[in-house]
């Protein structure tokens, strides 16, 4: 059964291929996106036709590399302006919120507990539909009661930003709580008999404790804010992500060049994901 | 900012155009869906198939999460893990991608199946409901994985030791022990599969054929593509009851509570 205990042959037999055949079924996908980015050959299928690096960085008629494609690299940069702003407000109000219920108390504690919840359990498109409607009708609001028109409540950047954050920041809310659960509030105290103000403390002690799990959240919500659909599609304006970008690129047919940039998107995700690991490792 | 845009919702889901052009408050849109039978089928079906993933998922990743805490020699503990992570910090789309180019017509699985001479010419196995299903048990993989790999840890190696003395078999120490154990993870796995599930667009989109129309599609369709915006609000608010309420059962069910769920 388990390791303290004498396992049958074929039970260990049999738990090794199932695990090998997960992996297996894990990164197969993966690993063919990556390796088809290099083969020279039209459509990202085989047969293997050869080694080559056209589909990054050619310039050619017939084929464009993805470090020369006008689209793709615009939308990467939309990507990485709306993930730095997410993270930025996601970061920022999610450590307020987690002071606020682990070291608060207040009326309506509970109920607005569970309402910062909420966004766990709404599908991502209800968020982004109702999002729209709400920036909509305060935008025809302020149109028609006093003439202004405001951008932000047009479907568009700051919009995708704002649908992202709203559901970003609870994640960030849960994890630094987590970490703020662990704390010693005896330091603080401490602190403050040595003469520390608020502020000092805070600034001093509480975050510096809180730091790993603060960074952790930051690259958590980086990610999570750079390769979110579901919410986006429906408050993308004319400034593409990624993401919605690459879909309506699968969509109508595939080509290397797709290949070529999940392939950078596969590496990147990677390293800032061991990197965060790394560091939450050894923290701990 | 998640309060206000829900009640929004509701509210415009509950008004409609008339024929004259003028907005009144009325059902219609409510009635319209189970007017039309394509709506509430795709919603039934929706929500068949989600439950049904959720439940792969489950029988899945049990044996997988019991592997990595019980079974294999804690040093490669760490690396599994973090092995399971990874391809799903990868964006969903790059990953629904990769399997599009293994198992559409003229893809790598066909290509090998082909050579070696199983089937004579490439089969399409993209665009079907069984993909698709697949596509979506390999999105949420992880959600499972983790939670019951986090409270399988703190399940007591004596307790099994001592069942297996007293003579119990693998299948009796499974159901009488490693399951009850295993409840709160369980089920805070499921929800939030089910939950990525249902709200999922990307994966039935993508590798769902013209049969397999998703909800959120049905939802998309209306808002994007036929500006009825008020007929999609009364579909997105429907999702969200349906989910909602499932949830509830399924806490309900199994006895736990969200709070406990969430940690």
């Amino acid at each position: 059964m388990i390791r303290t205990l004498p396992t049958s042959k074929t039970y260990n037999r049999f738990f090794k291929f199932y695990v090998i055949l997960y992996f297996t079924f894990l990164f197969a996908p993966l690993v063919v996106t990556c390796v088809l980015a290099f083969n020279d050959s039209q459509f990202p299928s085989l047969p293997w036709k050869g080694y080559t690096l056209d589909w990054f960085t050619a310039n050619l008629p017939d084929r464009v590399g993805i470090f020369h494609d006008r689209i793709n690299l615009d939308s990467i940069w939309v990507s990485f302006r709306v993930a730095f702003f997410v993270t930025l407000l996601s970061t920022t109000v999610g450590t307020c919120g987690a002071f606020l219920f682990e070291q608060e108390d207040f009326r309506f504690k509970q109920l607005l507990y569970f309402l910062m919840l909420a966004p766990l359990v709404i599908p991502g498109v209800i968020l982004g539909i109702s999002i729209l409607l709400l920036s909509n009708t305060l935008g025809t609001y302020f149109e028609t009661s006093w003439g202004v028109d405001i951008d932000l409540f047009r479907p568009g950047f700051w919009l995708v930003v704002l649908g992202q954050f709203s559901f970003i920041a609870t994640l960030v809310t849960l994890v630094v709580s987590a970490r703020l659960k662990k704390f010693d509030r005896t330091l603080e105290e401490a602190a403050l008999n040595l003469g520390a103000n608020r502020f000092e403390v805070i600034w001093h002690i509480t975050l510096k404790f809180l730091r790993p799990a603060i960074f952790g959240a930051a690259a958590l919500a980086f990610l999570m804010s750079f390769e979110n659909f579901n919410t986006t599609l429906f408050l993308v304006g004319h400034e593409a992500t990624l993401p919605i970008n690459l879909y309506l690129q699968v969509r109508d047919g595939s080509t290397p060049v797709i290949n070529a940039t999940s392939f950078l998107l596969i590496v990147g995700t990677s390293l800032v994901a061991l990197a965060n690991l790394y560091f939450s490792r050894k923290s701990e | 900012m998640i309060v206000l845009p829900q009640i929004d919702l509701l509210v415009m889901s509950f008004r409609f155009e008339t024929d004259d052009g003028k907005m009144i408050w009325g059902f219609s849109n409510y009635l319209q869906f189970f007017e039309e039978p394509i709506y509430w089928l795709t919603f039934v079906r929706t929500a068949i198939y989600s439950i049904l993933v959720t439940f792969l998922t489950l029988v899945i990743a049990l044996p997988l999460a019991f592997y990595i805490t019980k079974v294999v020699a804690p040093k490669f503990q760490g690396f599994l893990l973090v092995l399971i992570l990874l391809p799903f910090w990868v964006s969903e789309l790059v990953r629904v991608y990769g399997w599009m180019i293994l198992l559409r017509e003229s893809g790598v699985i066909n290509h090998f199946l082909v050579k070696l001479g199983i089937f004579q010419r490439p089969v399409e196995m993209l665009y079907q409901d069984s993909t698709m299903i697949l596509g979506l048990v390999y999105t949420t993989m992880l959600f499972m994985v983790v939670p019951i790999v986090s409270v399988l840890e703190s399940l007591d190696n004596s307790l099994i030791e001592a069942a297996y003395d007293l003579g119990a078999n693998m299948w009796s120490i499974l159901f009488k022990i490693i399951i009850p154990h295993a409840t709160p993870g369980i089920v805070s796995g499921s929800i939030v599969v089910f939950m990525l599930t249902l709200g999922n667009y990307l994966t039935p989109n993508l590798m769902g054929g013209k049969n397999s129309l998703w909800f959120t599609e049905q939802i998309y369709n209306q808002f994007i593509a036929s500006f009825n915006w008020n007929q999609g609000s009364a579909f997105g608010f429907l999702l969200l009851l349906l989910s909602s309420l499932i949830v509830w059962v399924g806490l309900k069910l199994t006895r736990q509570n969200l709070k406990k769920v969430v940690q």
